[in-house]
């Protein structure tokens, strides 16, 4: 399974499901991780971890553990 | 008739400054009960019948935090006649999930769509009417920070409000999700009133427990429920919850898609070039260290010190003490009164007040780095180091603030979202040395250790190893366990912020600081001042004759107390009481133990009684002696603020208990063991202390208890 984990710096995904469970599920949908839409993946924190991504106009940051739940194609 | 309306929005979406906008000056900051978010209530200028209600900034109903909780709460449960949605126009989409959410309440609605200015500017357009009507509630189109319209929206939300009447939402999801909404409306919610229908009909199709509970469905009515919701899932191939935010999300593209016509994206904005700057990969770092120096230098070392200073030496000490003393004198006041006015009221505020200044500097600077949208980059930037210790990138902003003075820093704790974090940072933040601390390192280095360079250096890695061990240790037991918080954040949009908001915010902090030096800082100073200067003479209890001091109370006390201190090498009740008499005032320590040795005065450095120190301090139990300084309790200004961020006092007891037992291991542990180590002397205590030491080590390198959390996940995945 591809997740956004796995996508590239500058590259764009588009989510097939957000799998998890509880809290971490329930706000990454929230906040515009749905099926089909477009993800951009802009950049990795200094130190790694998290990263940036862009979505529905706005910047989102998430820890890459959290973008594991999320499945692209 | 009076009208209660609610505001509510996302984060950084101009809420706090359109309740600025709305209410004035007219605002009473406070908590919701139970818990430390803020609560802001406020009257409509010019209607002082109408109460504004400023609710947390929230994403979303569901309950992924405590601030959706309150809202979510609030908005249930409480009667408010109205709600204002303010939502950014410039990230219309995902302001707009809210929206959806919202107008499924029953409550009437004004829409106020915020941030036109900029809107119009980038070239969009946006057609309020069909806005509207896709959501069936009037819209304005604001600017909270030019306060443009304003006025509109208050009219039309008042018009809401008195309607006194239900909003029945308008917005359809598609056909196959509508179908089972319908049933379970028809066959579990036709009693319920009709505004209410819709609410409860998304709650059941996304197995909400508490939803359930409260409607007291029968198992049979759930199963057949359960029926609908499967089939549902079935057809669209995937969960209810998820159906549910895809839907909501979709219904908003096709509404913006009829409503906006957007300018093509093409150029990157202001915003997005600064934001590849400022957290670039190798840049990020050095320009944080960069601003974090700015705001340190100038609120700590040069403006705020200088203030300070010239507070306390040249307004309290020159100005105002001989004025009042003066004054005292002419009138013939009692002599006791003029030492508890002027020895412990004056003297001891004073100190407090005279961190006002560099206070007031450095939450201009902290107002400016939240409304900037910086603080979220910084949250990005420090993330990964800070996790590992159960705390927040938002945390090093507090520990900086802390290296001047604690009551700052323990305020600026705020920013940080995640509680756990939060009360984590709050206990933690006193372990760096603030600047009254100084005057004690310096007094032990010049007596015992020829100058000050490395011990002072010393402090500071004291400070820190403290404070991560404490996050090593702290996050593996039972009250930092649960669940974990989602680290999935929003990184704002570059703003210009409004003076205005900065001004407010800065004021709210401070007038919350002022109004505690009145109160418990005020009365601590009495009772202190009193157990020090009365005591008994001759079997009389009276106050005492300079040189008196063994006799005070506070010297009773300490004696009858100076066991405990004994396996730490100081039980004596001079260094105990010193010690204890750093709960005023960490610098208090150095004068008091120079009235102890019986020194009128002492320079800040204690220089005159290095000779009596070194007769009754070795250089080692000295050293146990700062550790335990720097470490237990911090003065009662930063315990009080530890009150007030944590609104518990059983939060406040255990951070208090914690720091002054990590200050008595601590110095326990490097008496004994360099008294063992150095000096050979191996005694039972010695023993105590290997075994503490053997706990301590178990305490941070246990594995951490991953079971109940993820069960808890579970859980609470289900409520929300």
């Amino acid at each position: 399974m591809k997740t956004l984990r796995d996508v590239r710096i500058g590259e764009t995904a588009r989510v097939v499901k957000v799998h998890g469970q509880g809290r971490i599920r329930r706000r990454v949908m929230d906040m515009g991780i749905t099926k089909n839409v477009e993800i951009f993946v802009r950049k990795v924190a200094p130190l790694g971890d998290p990263i940036e991504v862009n979505l529905r106009g706005y910047e989102l940051s998430l820890r890459k553990i959290d973008a594991e739940i999320i499945e692209v194609n | 008739m009076s009208v209660t309306i609610a505001v509510a929005g996302n984060p950084n979406s101009g809420k706090t400054t359109l309740f600025n906008a709305l209410t004035g000056s007219n605002q009473y900051v406070g908590n919701w009960p139970g818990v430390t978010v803020e609560k802001k209530e406020g009257i409509l200028i010019g209607h002082p019948d109408v109460v504004l209600v400023d609710l947390p900034g929230i994403y979303s109903l569901s309950t992924n935090s405590l601030e959706e909780e309150i809202a979510r709460d609030y908005l249930l449960e409480s009667n408010s006649d109205a709600i204002i949605n303010i939502v950014d126009g410039t990230s219309l989409e995902r302001n707009l999930y809210l929206t959806t959410q919202l107008a499924e309440l029953g409550i009437p609605m004004v829409l106020a769509i915020n941030m036109m200015d900029e809107v119009e500017k980038s070239g969009t357009k946006i057609d309020s009417t069909a806005l509207g009507e896709a959501f069936g509630v009037p819209v304005v189109k604001i600017s909270a920070l030019k306060e443009t319209q304003i006025d509109e929206l208050a009219g039309a939300a008042m018009e809401a409000a008195q309607k006194k009447g239900h909003l029945l939402s308008v917005h359809r999801f598609s056909s196959g999700v509508e179908h089972a909404l319908g049933h379970i409306e028809e066959v579990a919610l036709h009693e319920q009133p009709e505004h209410k229908q819709r609410w409860y009909a998304v709650k059941l199709f996304e197995r909400n427990e508490l939803v359930e509970a409260e409607l007291g469905l029968s198992a049979e009515l759930k199963a057949h429920i359960e029926q609908d919701i499967r089939q549902c899932e079935l057809e669209y191939d995937d969960d209810s919850d998820s159906i549910i935010a895809s839907e909501r999300y979709d219904f908003i593209e096709e509404v913006l898609e009829r409503v906006s016509v957007r300018k093509k994206a093409g150029d990157l904005s202001p915003s997005d070039r600064i934001d590849r700057l400022v957290t670039n990969r190798w840049l990020a770092l050095p320009i944080f260290a960069l601003v974090m120096f700015v705001v340190y230098y100038v609120s700590v070392n040069t403006v705020g010190t200088t203030m300070t200073r010239w507070t306390n030496d040249k307004l309290f000490a020159q100005i105002i003490l001989p004025a009042v003393s003066g004054k005292l004198v002419d009138w013939g006041v009692a002599n006791w009164l003029q030492g508890l006015l002027v020895d412990g009221i004056l003297a001891g505020v004073g100190s407090v007040l005279s961190f006002l200044p560099q206070m007031v500097v450095l939450f201009l600077f902290l107002g400016l780095l939240e409304f900037s949208g910086y603080m979220s980059r910084v949250t990005f930037i420090l993330d990964r180091m800070f996790r590992k210790f159960g705390l927040s990138g938002k945390s090093f902003i507090p520990m900086l603030i802390g290296s001047g003075c604690t009551v700052p820093a323990i305020m600026a704790t705020r920013t940080i979202e995640n509680e756990h974090a939060r009360r984590l940072t709050v206990i933690t933040t006193s372990f760096i040395p603030c600047g009254a601390k100084l005057p004690v390192i310096s007094m032990i280095a010049g007596a015992f250790f020829g100058g000050k360079g490395w011990l002072a250096f010393g402090a500071y890695f004291l400070g820190i190893a403290a404070v991560v061990i404490s996050g090593l240790i702290l996050k593996k037991t039972a009250l930092f366990q649960g669940e974990p918080s989602p680290f999935v954040m929003e990184l704002p949009a570059y703003r210009w912020p409004s003076l205005k908001c900065i001004l407010s915010t800065t004021w709210d902090r401070v007038s919350s600081f002022v109004q505690k030096a009145a109160t418990v800082i005020l009365l601590a100073t009495i009772v202190i001042w009193f157990l020090t200067f009365f005591g008994w003479v001759d079997g009389r209890l009276q106050m005492l004759e300079a040189g008196q001091i063994n006799h005070s109370i506070l010297a009773a006390i300490g004696t009858s107390i100076a066991w405990i201190f004994k396996p730490l090498g100081w039980g004596e009740w001079r260094p105990v009481m010193a010690a204890l008499s750093g709960l005023v005032a960490k610098e208090t320590v150095v004068s008091s133990l120079g009235i102890f040795y019986g020194f009128s005065e002492v320079a800040v450095g204690g220089q005159e009684m290095w000779m009596s120190l070194r007769a009754a301090f070795s250089p080692l139990s000295a050293t146990s002696f700062l550790i335990f300084v720097l470490l237990s309790a911090p003065c009662i200004a930063a315990i009080s603020s530890i009150r007030s961020e944590m609104n518990s006092a059983m939060w406040t007891s255990f951070a208090v208990g914690y720091m002054t037992t990590v200050g008595y291991v601590a110095a326990l542990m490097v008496y004994q063991l360099g008294m063992w180590l150095l000096e050979g002397v191996f005694t039972l205590w010695t023993g105590i202390t290997l075994a503490v030491t053997g706990v301590v080590l178990w305490l941070i390198f246990r594995p951490s208890p991953p079971a109940s959390g993820r069960l808890k996940r579970a859980k609470a995945g289900a409520r929300g």
